[in-house]
């Protein structure tokens, strides 16, 4: 542990260079243990959920005297005999009262031997209701739309700047579109999952989340226990893209079902369950009115936003929020508008509101450049704002530009005929289309502790998520340059609300707030050996902890990771069926701590805006108000053989104002922009312009 | 899901006579829909009969140059069986346009064919399903259904008790729809061979028989027979994405040109259409029209308009009309294409 004392010098530095993943072989060969795989107990018991059919209205009566009565049943919960919850919010009260307020409420859960067992006693409890006629279709014409106080992550709702409708009406260019997109799920690969046991009046739990410590608030309150009280377990999670970030009603259930019972209780959700238990993507209509002078100056912005939330929580998407900055205007407007529907609450997913925002934003700028008879490379290089255009501050980076340009040349831009409809390979129509990206480069409060030990690898031990991304890896790579040493004498651990608190895995936060905390422990063992042991680490070993979180650069500074998008759309003249062969995507997201992982993380992006682009819309059943395809059999997202040759690359952006690591975070940045980019291309192939998501085959039949 | 007895018996014979003692159970084949249907408590048998090592897992050659396939051949050894490649393309074509490799692998002959309607309102039992629960009503009509039938359906505005909207899922069965292919079945009072278009029933006034079987009978094999021309044939399908998905609309197709040039004239055709109806639909008047006119675009689409002139759509899947027009007529082009080349 010499190189403690030093600059590390004997390792090359692990940060940028190509490691695979460290978890990778365990995850392959079965050892990596999932939510639901945790063997903690020979026999535990299964919990199963009733829901109701019904979107609006109460329980008046429940018969479960014959699922009670079927062997291996143990206990029937019901809104009657469910332990009482502390505070909570109400979209998660669940088992507290008789009143139903979306499709799929949960109204009984059945605990029981076997989980087969469980399934067959839910089907046995009879519940009566009295219903109303849900109210599930949203539109601008309604009445009730209303301004909420403020949008998730803390966004103003409303942005004006300047006189938007006289700099409209004075444009000699002008277009004015509207664009919907509809409601989608998140589908990670491992559905919820949570395995809860008293142990006495300590809660565990073994659980699929993106963070332990998002949990302790909610259940601490909801189970009436201190923080000592419980343990939150979550090594690995197959994925979560929104849907794991806060505590859901499944995650009660277990606990309240293990406190029951007395016993260990699993608890895996359907993937027909997810459609209402774990929220879903606002569906939003966005009206776009750009202006620009005959040369392509925009001189006004307008993006108005209508999209709903649920009668049991308020969940604003910040959809315009990236209009705010991604183009210089000297008239601008954002609006965001909600409705208050009888439907599950919503949730984050895969880069709320920069996802369906850009895409709309992009789509006009599109549409704007045909009108201008102008390069829709060359408008966006044109608009490119010197400083952040509302909050006039500067960029702590910004290379949209060069991240255009440099897609252009490897997509082959060059000499692109604007007209659209004019190229067919065979009986496929071809296009193509560009789009700009950007995401806000953030972090969080995160505390990191470290043990050296002479001998031992060092224990680096931070309360982190890895959900799939690769943090398992990119973290002991960040804290072996940080410790001078090799990767292998890094003991990571993560995933354990006993750990030292961090922020959960989400708005591409999680390398840019625990890198900068393993740093700063790191630091402190290194000020520490040199301040109280001359410099060698003592045979008794040292501890010490490391913190990180925003500071002033956060008001000196616009940071933000952007990117573009190119894209070949081929479509069937005869059937309307479209699929891209190429996707050529460009990143400027400050240093890139693993270019394994961060090639993954840019091509999930990438192929979830292809997936939002051609497949992936949940259809609310205006009648019954529930998801009607809320199976992978008929909500489609993008398989293998959807995406085609994905061209990825970055620049190598250097930032040092955003953190000590200069990294911008590259969770989300990949699916923003991307759906823009195969509609655009899909007008340059067919002439029409799809102004609703998804462009599935139909849309090339409409009015014919 | 309802607890189930398992059942192994030693001979076809000995599973026809377990099953028709058991009013509730049923064949299991490789169990790719039944088991999900059991998860989701749409079927709900009380004893399962495992007859997936029962009846024959071989193709034979028949007599007239057509071939035998054992109701227990998987999809994926059906299609790569070379006999099936060299005389039945559309076959072929179509079990690689089903499904994905794994669900391939594990799936039968037999119960390819009795599959089960993907229609979402089936499938969830807390909805209203006059194939799932008979009088219940069919939540699809008035709700999603932009992937369900627009031929053949009993459409009364979904409230009543017949309405049913449900598509077949089987990409096979259509080939074998075109191919005019037999069903032999054994029951408790023998066995009987059912032409394959009075296999699958439209919904009429009892959805909830997708077939004119009895509870009981086995299928043990289905005969193709010969048809030369087939080697020029093909199965073409439109999806929402390049695999694995079910067909918005498909064709299956062979056709006999003679003579060549402008001046070929059709012979004779097999049209069958899937993705459109609750069954394998075979498009009888497109094929009278054609037969004995010209191989023209024209005359294709005028055929298939003829077909189609019986449709009754709803308004989110009235695009499977001009869709299923260009595909058959598409297709057909193609299939004349390589017969003048």
């Amino acid at each position: 542990m010499t190189a403690l004392s030093d600059r590390p010098t004997t390792h090359a530095p692990a940060v940028g260079s190509d490691v695979r993943r460290i978890d990778g072989p365990a995850k392959v060969r079965g050892r990596a243990p999932y939510a639901y795989e945790h063997e903690l107990d020979s026999s535990p018991a299964f919990v199963a959920i009733v829901q109701s059919p019904v979107a609006r209205g109460r329980v008046v009566s429940i018969d479960a005297s014959a699922a009670e009565a079927l062997p291996g049943v143990l206990a029937v919960l019901t809104h009657e005999n469910a332990p009482r919850l502390g505070e909570v919010v109400e979209e998660i009260r669940v088992l507290q009262s008789a009143t139903v307020q979306y499709a799929g409420e949960p109204v009984a859960a059945v605990v029981a031997e076997t989980s087969e067992v469980a399934r067959d006693a839910i089907g046995r409890v009879v519940v009566r209701y009295d219903s109303e006629a849900p109210d599930v279709v949203l539109s601008v014409d309604r009445d009730d739309l209303y301004a909420p106080e403020q949008l998730m992550a803390g966004f103003e709702t409303d942005s004006v700047i300047g006189d938007v409708d006289a700099a409209l009406a004075a444009a000699p260019v002008a277009v004015d579109v509207t664009y919907a997109t509809p409601v989608q799920h998140n589908q990670p690969i491992e559905m919820h999952a949570t395995v809860a046991r008293w142990d006495g009046d300590v809660l565990r739990m073994w659980d699929a989340n993106q963070g332990p410590h998002n949990l302790v608030p909610v259940l601490t309150s909801a189970f009436g226990i201190t923080e000592d009280q419980l343990h939150v377990v979550s090594p690995y999670v197959g994925g979560a893209f929104g849907s794991k970030a806060f505590t859901h009603v499944h995650q009660l259930l277990a606990g309240m079902a293990a406190r029951v019972t007395g016993r260990t209780v699993k608890l895996e959700l359907t993937r027909q369950q997810m459609s209402s238990l774990v929220g879903h993507r606002t569906p939003t209509i966005q009206r776009l009115r750009l202006g620009a002078e005959a040369d392509g100056t925009l001189t006004a912005i307008s993006h108005e936003v209508v999209e709903h939330t649920s009668r049991n929580a308020e969940f604003a998407e910040q959809t315009a929020t990236a209009t705010r900055l991604l183009y210089a205007a000297p008239a601008r407007r954002t609006t965001h508008r909600l409705a208050r529907l009888d439907v599950p609450a919503p949730t984050i997913m895969r880069a709320p509101g920069e996802t369906p925002g850009v895409y709309a934003l992009e789509s006009a700028m599109d549409e704007l450049a045909v009108a201008l008879g102008m390069d829709p490379v060359e408008l966006r290089v044109h608009n490119e704002p010197a400083r952040d255009p509302e909050r006039d501050v500067p960029w702590s980076s910004r290379n949209l530009v060069a991240c255009l340009r440099q897609g252009a040349e490897r997509f082959g831009w060059a000499g692109r005929d604007p007209r659209p409809r004019v190229r067919e390979v065979g009986r496929r129509l071809v296009g193509t289309g560009v789009a700009a990206s950007t995401y806000p480069t953030r972090r969080r409060p995160s505390q990191c502790r470290i043990e050296a030990v002479p001998g031992k690898a060092t224990v680096v031990s931070i309360d982190a998520s890895d959900i799939g991304t690769g943090a398992w890896t990119a973290l002991t790579q960040i804290a072996a340059d940080a410790l001078g040493v090799a990767m292998a004498e890094v003991d990571l651990r993560i995933g354990d609300s006993r750990l030292p608190k961090a922020s959960g895995a989400g708005g591409s936060t999680g390398t840019t707030s625990w890198g900068p905390a393993i740093q700063a422990a790191a630091q402190a063992l290194r000020e520490r050996v040199h301040a109280e042991h001359g410099g060698q680490l003592p045979a008794g070993g040292v501890v010490v902890t490391g913190s990180s979180g925003p500071g002033e650069e956060v008001e000196r500074f616009s940071m933000h990771a952007f990117g573009a998008h190119f894209a070949e759309v081929r479509v069937d003249r005869d059937t309307g069926e479209v699929r891209v062969p190429r996707m050529t995507s460009v990143f400027a997201a400050g240093r890139i701590v693993n270019a394994t992982t961060a090639r993954s993380q840019f091509l999930g992006g990438m192929t979830m805006g292809l997936s939002m682009a051609l497949h992936e819309e949940s259809v609310l059943d205006a009648v019954h108000g529930h998801f009607a395809n809320h199976d992978l059999a008929e909500y489609h997202v993008a398989t293998n053989a959807d995406v085609g040759e994905m061209d990825i690359s970055w620049l190598d952006e250097v930032d040092e104002h955003v953190n000590p690591l200069g990294a911008k975070g590259i969770g989300e940045i990949g699916i923003v922009g991307a759906a823009a980019a195969i509609g655009n291309a899909y007008w340059h192939a067919t002439g029409r312009r799809v102004r609703d998501l998804p462009i599935t085959p139909e849309a090339f039949f409409r009015g014919e | 899901m309802r607890e189930f007895r398992y059942e192994k018996a030693t001979d076809p014979a000995g599973a026809v006579a377990t099953l028709t003692a058991a009013p509730e159970g049923a064949y299991l084949g490789g169990g790719t829909n039944l088991v999900d249907l059991m998860r989701l408590g749409v079927a709900t048998p009380d004893v399962l009969v495992d007859v997936r090592q029962l009846t024959s897992t071989e193709v034979e050659d028949l007599p007239d140059g057509g071939l035998r396939i054992g109701a227990a051949v998987p999809n994926a050894d059906l299609a790569a069986e070379p006999r099936v490649r060299e005389r039945f393309p559309l076959l072929a074509q179509a079990l690689l346009a089903g499904a994905s490799g794994q669900l391939r692998n594990r799936a039968t002959t037999g119960g390819n064919l009795l599959q089960r309607t993907r229609c979402t309102y089936f499938t969830d039992v807390t909805m209203p399903c006059n194939k799932r629960a008979p009088g219940s009503g069919c939540g699809a009509v008035a709700g999603y259904h932009r992937n369900l039938a627009v031929l053949g359906a009993t459409n009364r505005g979904g409230d009543d008790g017949h309405t049913c909207i449900a598509t077949h899922p089987s990409d096979m069965a259509v080939a074998l729809r075109a191919l005019d292919a037999t069903v032999r079945v054994l029951g408790a009072e023998g066995e009987r061979a059912v032409p394959i278009g009075e296999l699958h029933r439209l919904p009429g006034e009892d959805p909830s028989r997708d077939t004119t079987l009895a509870h009981g009978e086995l299928i043990t094999a289905i005969d193709v027979p010969a048809l030369p021309w087939a080697t020029r044939s093909r199965y073409r399908k439109v999806r929402d994405r390049a695999s694995y998905a079910f067909a918005l609309v498909s064709v299956a197709a062979a056709m006999d040109l003679r003579g060549t040039g402008p001046d070929a004239v059709v012979a004779d055709v097999r049209i069958a259409l899937g993705g459109v109806a609750h069954v394998p639909w075979r498009a009888t008047v497109a094929e009278d029209a054609l037969r004995g006119g010209p191989a023209t675009e024209e005359a294709f689409a005028a055929a298939v308009a003829a077909e189609l002139a019986a449709a009754d759509p709803l308004p989110e899947n009235a695009f499977k009309l001009p869709m299923a027009t260009n595909l058959v007529t598409r297709t057909l082009l193609q299939i004349s294409g390589e017969a003048r080349a």
